[in-house]
C-alpha cells in the first residue's frame, strides 16, 4: 500500500471530439475483450472454415452410388448390358428391379430411389432398326444438385460405356435417345450457387451471434452499471461494439471466398473491390441487427433464441435454400426485408456473372436501409438508465 | 476547485419516491451533503441506498421528488452529473477481462483525459499497484478488486464519489487503508457518500444517515444521532449474563438487550420504565450496573427494530 497523503494524480480532460474518443474507448475495450476470449477468437476462423467444407462437400461433390430402380419392361441382352454399363459408371446402384409402372412411381415418391430407369417394350429390336428408341431417366430433383450433376453427365457415361460392352458394333453416334426427367423440381439450380450463397448464410450466422450477446453480456457481469455511470451516449456504446466485428467479419468474408476459389472453383468474374465494399455493407447491417437484438432481450440465452428467429427465416426466405422467384408472393416480400435476401443476390452477380454497381443499386441501397433502420432502432432501445 | 453553484452544498434533495412494480423502495426522501464531507449512509439489507444512490448519479429516474447533485438538476441534468461524480458500485463492475492497465485506460479515454496512458500509469503507481498492471482484474484479490475501483472512479477528478458498500468483504488492514484514502481526498475537497454496514466505518464518518424500509429515520453527526434517539443504555457487567438477557427480554421499557463480549447492553426509550423493570437485579451480588451512553449499534439496532415495527 502507498502512503496516503500522497494526492491522487490529476488530468486534464479535455472536451473536444468527444464523441471520437468515447467510441474509440468502447472500441479498443471490445477488442481487448474479444482477443481475451479464445473460444470467440477460434469461432471467428473455425466457424466459416468447417461451416464451407462440411456444407461445399456435402453439396458440391459429384454424387455417387445414387439408389436407383429400374423398370424392366423388356428383358433382352442390350437392356441388360445397358444396365450394367449404367451401373459401371459408379453413378448409380440399382436396388431395385420392377416390372410395374405404378410400383417404379412409387419407389421414387417414397423416396427409396433418387433415379428410375426405364427401358420400354421393344428396345432391343428398336435399336436394331435404327429407329433410337428412348431410354427414360427419371430423377427426384428435390435434390436438385445431386440430380443435375448425375443427369448432366449421363449421356456422356452412357455412350462411353457401350462403346466398350455392345455388341451391335461402334456405332456414329447414340444408337438411342437418353431422355432424362427432372421430377419435382424442373429448375434444378446450379451447385456454384451454394458457394456464394454460403459466404451470406455464415456471415449472416457469426455476425449476428457476436453483437446479440454484446449488450446482455454487460448487463449480466455487472459491467452495464458502471458502463451507465459514465458520461457515454448509446451511439458511442454501438459503434464502439459493431466496428471491432466488422474486421472480424471481413476476415471471415476473405476466409469463405479464398475458399470457394480455391477449393471449390467458384469464379469471380466481378470486381473484387465492389465485393468487398458491400460485404463490408452487409456485414453491418447483420451486426446492427444482432446489436438490436441484443438491447430488447433479457438475457444471453434469449439473444441466442432470437437470432436463431433471425437466422432460420434467412435460411429458408432469402432464397439460399429454394430459388426466390418460386416462393408464393408473401414469402418474397417477407424475403425482401431479410439482408441475405440482397446479399445473395448480389455475391452471386457479382462471382458468378461479373455484375457492376449499375445492376446492384436497388440490393445495396436496401441493405444500407436495414441497416439505418436496424441502428435507429437499436440507439432508441438502449436504455441509459437502470429503471 | 469548482465552477458549479451550490455554495457548499454538492448534495441537495427532496421527496424522492421511487418504486419497483409497485413496492416502493424509497420513500419521501430528503438529503442534504456538505461538500469536502464524508457522509455516512447505513441501513438494513433493502433498505432503499443502493437505489437513492442510483438516483443520485442518474441511473435511474425518481418517481417524485426533485433536487440538485453539485449544482445539476438530477432529472435533467443526467450527462454533466455523470462527467463529474465517480459511482463505485457495490458489486465490482470492472471488466474482469482485461488488465488493471486496460480498465484504467479505457476509463480514462471515456472521460477525455488528455492522455489515457499516463493517466493510468500514475494511477497505477498511486494505488501501489505497480507489479499488476498486466494482470486481469477478475484476478485480483478483494482488497486490490476495491483499491481498482477506488482508482477507476477517481481517474477522471470527480468532485463528488457515491460508493456503494465499497468494503463488503474486505479485510480490516485493507479497509482502515480505504478509509485512509477516503478521508485525504475529503481533505482535497472531494464530497463522500459511502453506504456501509460497518458501525466503525459510521464513525469515521462527518455525517451520517440511518435508512431503513426508504425511509430516511435519522441523520446528524454520530453524536446527534446518538443523543437525538433519547435511548437510556445501561451497561452490565457479572456473572450469568446469558441468564438475565432472557429474563430482561420484554419486560416494559426494555426495548432492547444486546451481549456485548463480556457485558451486556440493556437499553429503553422510556427512562422510568426501564428503570422500574430492571430495579430487581439492580442490587443483586455479582451484578454490576452502570448508566452509560448507547453506542450507534445500540441505536441502530433500536431503530431498525422500531422501523421493523413500523413499516412491515
Amino acid at each position: 500500500m502507498t502512503a496516503v497523503d500522497q494526492p491522487f494524480p490529476t488530468h486534464e480532460i479535455r472536451e473536444r471530439f468527444g464523441f471520437w474518443k468515447r467510441s474509440y474507448a468502447m472500441l479498443v475495450k471490445e477488442f481487448i475483450q474479444l482477443r481475451r476470449d479464445r473460444v470467440s477468437f477460434a469461432m471467428i476462423v473455425m466457424l466459416p472454415v468447417m461451416q464451407l467444407l462440411l456444407f461445399g462437400y456435402a453439396i458440391n461433390t459429384t454424387p455417387h452410388n445414387l439408389p436407383s430402380a429400374v423398370l424392366l419392361q423388356e428383358d433382352s441382352d442390350l437392356a441388360r448390358s445397358v444396365l450394367k454399363a449404367l451401373e459401371n459408371t459408379a453413378y448409380f446402384r440399382f436396388l431395385y428391379e420392377v416390372h410395374d409402372v405404378d410400383d417404379f412411381d412409387n419407389l421414387l415418391k417414397s423416396g427409396k430411389v433418387l433415379f428410375g430407369i426405364e427401358i420400354p417394350r421393344g428396345f432391343e429390336r428398336a435399336v436394331r432398326r435404327g429407329d433410337k428408341p428412348a431410354l427414360l431417366v427419371a430423377a427426384d430433383a428435390t435434390d436438385p444438385v445431386a440430380a443435375s450433376a448425375a443427369l448432366g453427365s449421363l449421356g456422356m457415361v452412357v455412350q462411353t460405356a457401350l462403346k466398350h460392352d455392345l455388341y451391335i458394333g461402334d456405332p456414329p453416334e447414340m444408337p438411342f435417345e437418353i431422355r432424362a426427367h427432372a421430377r419435382y423440381n424442373p429448375a434444378a439450380s446450379s451447385s456454384l450457387n451454394i458457394v456464394p450463397g454460403l459466404v451470406g448464410t455464415i456471415l449472416t450466422m457469426t455476425m449476428l451471434i457476436f453483437t446479440a450477446l454484446s449488450v446482455t453480456r454487460e448487463v449480466e457481469r455487472g459491467t452495464m452499471e458502471s458502463l451507465l455511470s459514465m458520461p457515454i451516449r448509446p451511439v458511442e456504446v454501438m459503434f464502439g461494439k459493431i466496428i471491432p466485428y466488422v474486421l472480424v467479419g471481413f476476415v471471415q468474408a476473405f476466409l469463405i471466398i479464398g475458399i470457394g476459389v480455391g477449393l471449390f472453383g467458384v469464379p469471380v468474374l466481378g470486381n473484387l473491390v465492389l465485393l468487398a465494399l458491400l460485404s463490408t455493407l452487409f456485414i453491418t447491417t447483420n451486426l446492427s441487427i444482432g446489436y438490436t437484438i441484443s438491447t430488447v432481450v433479457q438475457n444471453q440465452l434469449q439473444a441466442m433464441q432470437m437470432s436463431m428467429m433471425f437466422f432460420l427465416p434467412s435460411i429458408l426466405l432469402s432464397g439460399f435454400m429454394f430459388p426466390f422467384a418460386g416462393m408464393p408472393a408473401w414469402a418474397q416480400y417477407l424475403g425482401e426485408a431479410l439482408p441475405l435476401t440482397h446479399y445473395l443476390r448480389i455475391v452471386r452477380a457479382i462471382m458468378l456473372k461479373g455484375a457492376t454497381m449499375q445492376n446492384l443499386r436497388y440490393d445495396a441501397l436496401a441493405l444500407a436501409v436495414l441497416m439505418l433502420v436496424a441502428m435507429t432502432i437499436a440507439v432508441t432501445r438502449f436504455r441509459r438508465t437502470l429503471d | 476547485m469548482n465552477g458549479t453553484p451550490g455554495n457548499g452544498i454538492a448534495i441537495d434533495v427532496k421527496g424522492l419516491t421511487k418504486s419497483f412494480g409497485g413496492r416502493e423502495v424509497v420513500h419521501d426522501l430528503s438529503m442534504q451533503v456538505k461538500r469536502g464531507s464524508i457522509y455516512g449512509f447505513l441501513g438494513p439489507n433493502g433498505s432503499g441506498k443502493t437505489t437513492t444512490i442510483r438516483i443520485l448519479c442518474g441511473l435511474l429516474t425518481p418517481d417524485s421528488g426533485e433536487g440538485t447533485c453539485l449544482g445539476y438538476d438530477i432529472r435533467r441534468d443526467a450527462e454533466r452529473i455523470k462527467r463529474q461524480v465517480g459511482y463505485m458500485t457495490q458489486r465490482f463492475s470492472l471488466y474482469q477481462d482485461l488488465s488493471v492497465r486496460e480498465n484504467l485506460e479505457f476509463v480514462a479515454r471515456l472521460y477525455g483525459l488528455r492522455d489515457a496512458r499516463v493517466a493510468a500509469r500514475d494511477m497505477i503507481k498511486r494505488l501501489g499497484l505497480s507489479g499488476r498492471e498486466e494482470q486481469l482484474a477478475g484476478e485480483l484479490s478483494g482488497g486490490w478488486k476495491q483499491r481498482l475501483a477506488l482508482g477507476a472512479c477517481t481517474l477522471p477528478n470527480p468532485q463528488l464519489l457515491l460508493l456503494d458498500e465499497p468494503t463488503a468483504g474486505v479485510d480490516p488492514k485493507a479497509r482502515r487503508d480505504f478509509w485512509n484514502e477516503i478521508h485525504a481526498l475529503a481533505a482535497d475537497g472531494l464530497t463522500v457518500l459511502v453506504s456501509t454496514h460497518y458501525m466503525d466505518e459510521a464513525e469515521r464518518c462527518h455525517e451520517i444517515a440511518y435508512i431503513a424500509y426508504g425511509h430516511l429515520l435519522a441523520h446528524g453527526t454520530v453524536d446527534e444521532v446518538i443523543a437525538k434517539s433519547a435511548l437510556t443504555t445501561y451497561t452490565v457487567t457479572g456473572e450469568d449474563l446469558n441468564g438475565l438477557a432472557a429474563e430482561l427480554t420484554g419486560k416494559p421499557g426494555v426495548d432492547m438487550v444486546a451481549p456485548f463480549g463480556t457485558s451486556l447492553h440493556v437499553s429503553g426509550r422510556d427512562v422510568a420504565a426501564l428503570e422500574a423493570s430492571i430495579a430487581p437485579w439492580r442490587d443483586r451480588s455479582g451484578l454490576h450496573w452502570q448508566k452509560s451512553s448507547p453506542s450507534l449499534e445500540d441505536v441502530f439496532i433500536e431503530l431498525m427494530g422500531r422501523s421493523k415495527d413500523n413499516f412491515q
